[in-house]
């Protein structure tokens, strides 16, 4: 252990930091290091005092302690509605209680704190549209996570995702050179099928910037390839940047407001120097959420909009079928019984409900496609939203919370569950692996794939 | 006594009530940060308007918002209590009269005794519902501290005992000098306990009403978030 303390204040900055990090097997180590980490609560007081202001000082005071959004959290539901598993409870006694007592708690109490911000809720915002006052728990949660990451009370996987932010500009250790080289080498797999099929790199005043998940990278290059088939048959003028191509923020997760800064500034930086039409993300959910919607303030920009007009996926996807720039061949469309994921992150927080349901309009055979009960921006968090999948301390916690949204899939009959959020897709990936349901989910760029009409003059010569 | 109570305390508990939350309601406004709350209040006035009247009305009307119907025990409760102390205190009769003779202006309209009266009621009865919520309901159980009970005696003992006085139950002075009192508590508590709730449910509303219609959706999506 040359490097000293793996649980410290500190953020991980160097990539030695990182390699010891990772070496203690589920921060087997760094939980335990964690039990005799101080507390500044002067530090954190000061925090207090400079950062919450009216909104949460309101939301805190005024609530009317009803329990009236006690039902709208999937943890209460799942947990035979156990009381400390009510929003107004869980933020009450963590955040709450910490501005009562000006900052001066211990690091027990700091302990069992991480447990409630990270493993008793993802961040979805449901519980913020039942309660009659307007107060948004899931708000105050992402808040309580950055006091807790400043004082270095952070799930290890966080700690970790935020680091990577930190020192490779993504939420894993993919270089610029890998996320370009992996690019180009998959496009060419599928030249063959796709004759003159390109990875632009670095086209200035391109119509689209196209930024990624860089777990495509790592794991799923074929959602790389697609996006690039897409684009090619929809004849659109695109590009990728070689730096700033990170859409996602683990730091967001995290709390680390500082790294949510570092890495959305790359992608701003990549829009401003090549000055694209538009910006358009992968199919992501947090991703939309932190560099098109959050990621604007974390800048300080004014007008709360990233430097150009910036959508998600299935924005393109929907525009692209409504013009005609891909066109569906109606014999391929999904036959089997199917719902759709609506992600918190871009339905509720998004508000892009409709979008979604257009698409499906062109892509499912009319009688196929059953809504989830509830859906839109009423729908349950998958499960894994806000880091959750991520963090093994939480697992068991996690895979209890599944039941709510595994029980809204098996009520839809659907054997295929659309997944167009990262996130959502890993969650109903483990569902099934817990629940065994016999079902199948998947992104919609695979799907397309095998089913829009390629243009006479795009195909290969026979 | 009566000369007291409804000279130099009435002016007194009125200011206090008045001035309080309006403070408090400028104080909330002004405390707002786009940066840390990561909205740009000022930037879409347009959506920031709109977002905001819709989050507030759309909670206002009984079982229009999924959180109303998804708890019907509830929104009875909460209509019943809130309708009757919200339009007696300003429009049952005796106070229109009382009203006047205080400031010269005769209100819009007045409540005939027998609207008042059932109004009074609706607001015990709603306060019982409630009570008896904080009771039975684990989720609220676990929430309720002495003090929510001690707000809400607060707030109906000024109908109780109106009804009193109003049906001669006893000692009519007595009851009256009462209802008075607790009257003139509840305005002087109000900018102080969560009763601040009068005008901080609507600074709170219509944050996150701007919120959703300038941030999260609302120039997005046509109807802006389904409350
Ligand atoms: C200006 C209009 C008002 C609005 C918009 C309003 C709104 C609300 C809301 C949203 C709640 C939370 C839900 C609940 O716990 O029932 C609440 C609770 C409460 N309000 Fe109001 N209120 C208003 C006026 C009043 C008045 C005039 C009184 C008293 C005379 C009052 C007394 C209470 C009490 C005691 C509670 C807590 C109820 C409980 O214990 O469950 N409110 N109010
Ligand atoms: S619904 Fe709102 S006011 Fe009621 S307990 Fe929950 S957070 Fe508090
Ligand atoms: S934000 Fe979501 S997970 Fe968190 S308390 Fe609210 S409903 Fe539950
Ligand atoms: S993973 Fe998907 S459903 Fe879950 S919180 Fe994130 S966006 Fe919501």
């Amino acid at each position: 252990m040359c490097s000293g303390k793996l649980c410290s204040k500190e953020p991980v900055k160097t990539k030695e930091q990182l390699r010891t990090l990772l070496k203690d097997t589920s921060g087997k180590l760094y939980y335990k290091q964690m039990q005799d980490l101080e507390v500044d609560t002067d530090l954190l007081w000061k925090t207090i005092r400079t950062t919450l202001k009216s909104r949460i000082k309101t939301w805190l005071e005024i609530c009317s302690r009803c329990g009236m959004c006690a039902e709208s959290c999937f943890f209460y539901l799942a947990n035979d509605k156990d009381p400390t598993q009510v929003p107004s409870y869980k933020i009450q006694s963590t955040l709450g209680e910490i501005v009562r007592r000006k900052g001066k708690v211990d690091n027990a109490f700091m302990r069992t704190t991480m447990d409630v911000a990270w493993g008793k809720c993802t961040c979805c915002n449901r519980c913020a549209m039942y309660c009659p006052n307007g107060i948004d728990t899931g708000a105050m949660f992402s808040y309580l996570r950055g006091l807790l990451y400043l004082q270095g009370f952070v799930p290890w996987e966080m700690k970790i995702g935020a680091g990577m932010h930190r020192i490779y500009y993504a939420q894993m250790d993919v270089t610029d050179e890998e996320f370009i080289e992996t690019f180009e080498w998959i496009a060419e797999e599928y030249e063959e099928d796709y004759p003159n099929l390109k990875i632009p790199v670095d086209v200035k005043n391109a119509d689209i910037l196209y930024t990624i998940n860089a777990r495509e990278v790592k794991h799923y290059p074929e959602d790389l390839a697609y996006a690039a088939i897409l684009f090619h048959l929809a004849g659109e003028n695109w590009t990728v940047t070689s730096k700033g191509w990170e859409e996602t923020s683990l730091a967001m997760f995290a709390g680390d407001w500082e790294a949510c800064k570092i890495q959305v500034k790359q992608v701003y930086e990549a829009m401003e120097r090549l000055k694209p039409k538009r910006m358009i993300g992968t199919e992501c959910g947090h991703a939309h959420r932190a560099t098109v919607i959050e990621g604007p303030y974390w800048m300080g920009r004014k007008d709360g909009k990233p430097p150009v007009e910036s959508i998600h996926y299935v924005e393109w996807i929907a525009e692209a079928l409504r013009t005609g720039k891909l066109k569906i061949n109606p014999e391929k469309r999904i036959k089997t019984p199917v719902t759709i994921q609506d992600s918190c992150n871009y339905v509720r927080n998004g508000g892009l409900k409709d979008i979604t349901r257009e698409i499906i309009g062109y892509m499912v055979e009319p009688g196929y496609f059953v809504d989830m009960e509830p859906n839109g921006e009423n729908n349950f968090c998958c499960g894994g939203g806000g880091g959750f999948n991520g963090i093994g301390l939480y697992r068991d916690w996690r895979n209890k919370g599944f039941t709510i949204k595994r029980d809204q899939i098996i009520k839809t009959g659907a054997k295929l569950v659309l997944t167009p959020c990262h996130n959502c897709w890993d969650a109903i990936r483990d569902i099934e692996e817990v629940f065994k349901m016999g079902i199948n989910w998947s992104f919609l760029k695979p799907l397309l794939v095998n089913m829009v009409e390629i243009p006479e003059s795009m195909k290969p010569a026979s | 006594m009566y000369k007291f109570l409804t000279g130099f305390m009435f002016w007194i508990s009125v200011s206090i009530f008045f001035i309080g939350l309006f403070v408090r309601f400028i104080l909330y406004f002004k405390g707002l940060d786009w940066r840390l709350d990561r909205v740009a209040y000022k930037a879409y006035p347009f959506y920031g308007i709109k977002g905001a009247l819709k989050s507030v009305f759309k909670w206002m009307i009984p079982f229009l918002t999924h959180g109303w119907r998804q708890q019907s025990f509830m929104t009875i409760a909460f209509f019943a209590f809130h309708i009757g102390a919200v339009i007696v205190p300003f429009f049952g009769l005796a106070h229109n009269i009382f009203i006047r003779s205080k400031i010269c202006i005769s209100l819009p309209f007045t409540l005939n005794q027998l609207t008042t009266d059932i109004l009074s009621w609706l607001v015990i009865i709603g306060a019982v519902m409630l009570t008896i919520r904080r009771l039975v309901l684990p989720q609220a159980k676990i929430l309720t501290k002495k003090s929510d009970y001690f707000i809400l005696f607060l707030s109906v003992a000024p109908f109780i005992t109106g009804l009193c006085a109003r049906y001669e139950v006893g000692n009519y002075l007595f009851w009256l000098y009462f209802h008075i009192i607790c009257g003139e508590a509840l305005l002087i508590a109000a900018p102080f306990t969560k009763l601040s709730h009068f005008v901080l449910f609507f600074a709170s509303r219509i944050q996150l009403g701007m919120d959703y219609g300038i941030k999260r959706g609302g120039m997005k999506s046509k109807r802006g978030i389904n409350w």
